[in-house]
């Protein structure tokens, strides 16, 4: 394409140092956004936990909910996200509030399907030796079952950060902020900078949670460390 | 407010957006599979390889979206080709992994057997391994095919059309019909795209493997 306003005095610089320099911090600036786009992804995240374990739990229990849940969750997920964003607009107003509700709604699929798989993964024959010592329902959904079931939610719960991250960024288009600010700042002026530093740190946050929460699931673990290490 | 929502949907510049939309995300996927399924069965010859490739698609995918348009905006300028090959770049992925994965998971007797048989290399990777891959296979155009519809809903930002249109224009209006004219349609596309591609996805499952896992095995 032709651009008619650029002169071609001397070719910029793939990476303006300077520019990141200068915006670094301030209203608008890196850090600002980068902290945005932390809570617009952990916040939906930690919302959908608190209604997915309930929702799971009694999937686990009563069988014939778990089909329209993933059903009803499966068609929310599915739902582009500049949409789901636009469409609740005329409900929720412009800012964070229809894209923390979106978000929400995109971690659920995940997490209920995690939920059930952990409980649904718990052996029969450990549940029969809670019972055996006397242990209550209660106790043992507590005590036995969500334990046991823990690497497997907090797996969902990986899967779940790592797509809200990137999601988010489309979150400014509608006044939310967080790192898509940068990138469509970057977009408006065609300028590489603001939209490689938005990608990365975006790609960083991403990763880091990823690898994190690996970790944290292979703690949740003991057992296996310790079948490891008799063997 | 309905009656604004239903001529918006009348107007010649949606039926363009829509068309535009299903132009971007068709050409995308199909070219995603053209790519993908012959490099997936490149790669799959070498596990190092393989693996090798899987992590770093992974690691490409946690760049998001709209930032990949972005970059391309960069190189190529705005409009429709800008949006394409970013589409393209989106719909690798999925498709790639889970071809790779289907093949790598057939079973090592099968194809034993089948060398038994006399078949050549070739008649195994068309006769056996593509085959029995194939939900697999399947599972991953989904995946591609309902990512990059979503996808496309972002090619406005880079001038490539599709029902973003309406969506930015209603939405910098303050204008509620248009800004739904483009997001409800959009949603009932993707959605209609996952119900399709899992349809041909049940379908693609050889007989063989429908009847074993009937029986349960």
């Amino acid at each position: 394409m032709d651009n008619e306003f650029s002169l071609q005095e001397e070719s910029p610089p793939l990476i303006d140092w300077a520019w990141i320099l200068d915006h670094l911090s301030g209203d608008g600036g890196i850090i600002q956004v980068f902290l945005q786009h932390l809570i617009l992804s952990l916040v939906p995240v930690a919302i959908a936990i608190a209604i997915s374990l309930p929702i799971g739990i009694l999937a686990h229990r009563k069988r014939w909910l778990y089909a329209p849940a993933t059903a009803i969750t499966g068609v929310l997920y599915t739902i582009p996200s500049l949409a789901f964003f636009v469409m609740l607009i005329p409900i929720m107003g412009i800012g964070r509030p229809p894209v923390l509700v979106a978000l929400t709604a995109y971690s659920l699929l995940i997490l209920i399907r995690n939920v059930v798989t952990g409980l649904d993964s718990v052996p029969a024959d450990t549940k029969d030796a809670a019972r055996g010592m006397g242990l209550t329902e209660r106790q043992i959904l507590f005590g036995v079952e969500i334990p046991l079931a823990l690497p497997v939610i907090v797996a969902g719960i990986r899967i779940a950060i790592v797509t809200v991250v990137g999601i988010a960024s489309i979150a400014d288009f509608v006044g939310a902020g967080g790192l898509g600010d940068l990138i469509f700042d970057g977009i408006s002026r065609q300028f590489l900078t603001p939209i490689l530093v938005g990608a990365v740190l975006v790609a960083l946050i991403a990763i880091s949670a990823d690898v994190g929460l690996y970790r944290v699931e292979g703690r949740l673990r003991p057992w296996a460390r310790r079948a490891q290490k008799a063997t | 407010m309905f009656a604004d929502f239903i001529e918006q949907l009348q107007r010649p510049e949606w039926s363009a957006a829509l068309y535009r939309h299903i132009e971007l995300s068709a050409l995308a996927v199909l070219v995603g599979i053209l790519v993908s399924i012959p490099l997936a069965v490149a790669i799959s010859r070498s596990p190092r390889i393989a693996l090798t490739t899987i992590n770093f698609t992974n690691l490409g995918r946690s760049v998001p979206d709209i930032a990949l348009l972005a970059f391309f905006l960069v190189f190529l300028g705005i409009g429709y080709w800008t949006a394409e090959a970013a589409l393209i770049l989106l719909s690798i992925p999925p498709i790639l992994i889970n071809t790779v994965t289907g093949l790598n998971q057939v079973d090592e007797r099968i194809i034993d057997s089948a060398r038994g048989m006399g078949l050549s290399g070739l008649q195994i990777l068309t006769g056996v391994r593509l085959p029995l891959a194939a939900p697999v296979v399947f599972a991953g155009i989904r995946t591609s095919a309902v990512q990059v519809v979503a996808g496309a809903t972002l090619a406005t930002f880079v001038g490539g059309g599709g029902l973003g249109d309406p969506i930015v224009e209603g939405f910098s209006g303050f204008d509620y019909p248009t800004m739904l004219a483009g997001a409800i349609p959009v949603a009932v596309l993707a959605v209609m795209t996952e119900f399709l591609f899992g349809g041909l996805e049940r379908m693609s499952t050889p007989k063989g493997l429908r009847i074993a896992k009937k029986k349960g095995r």
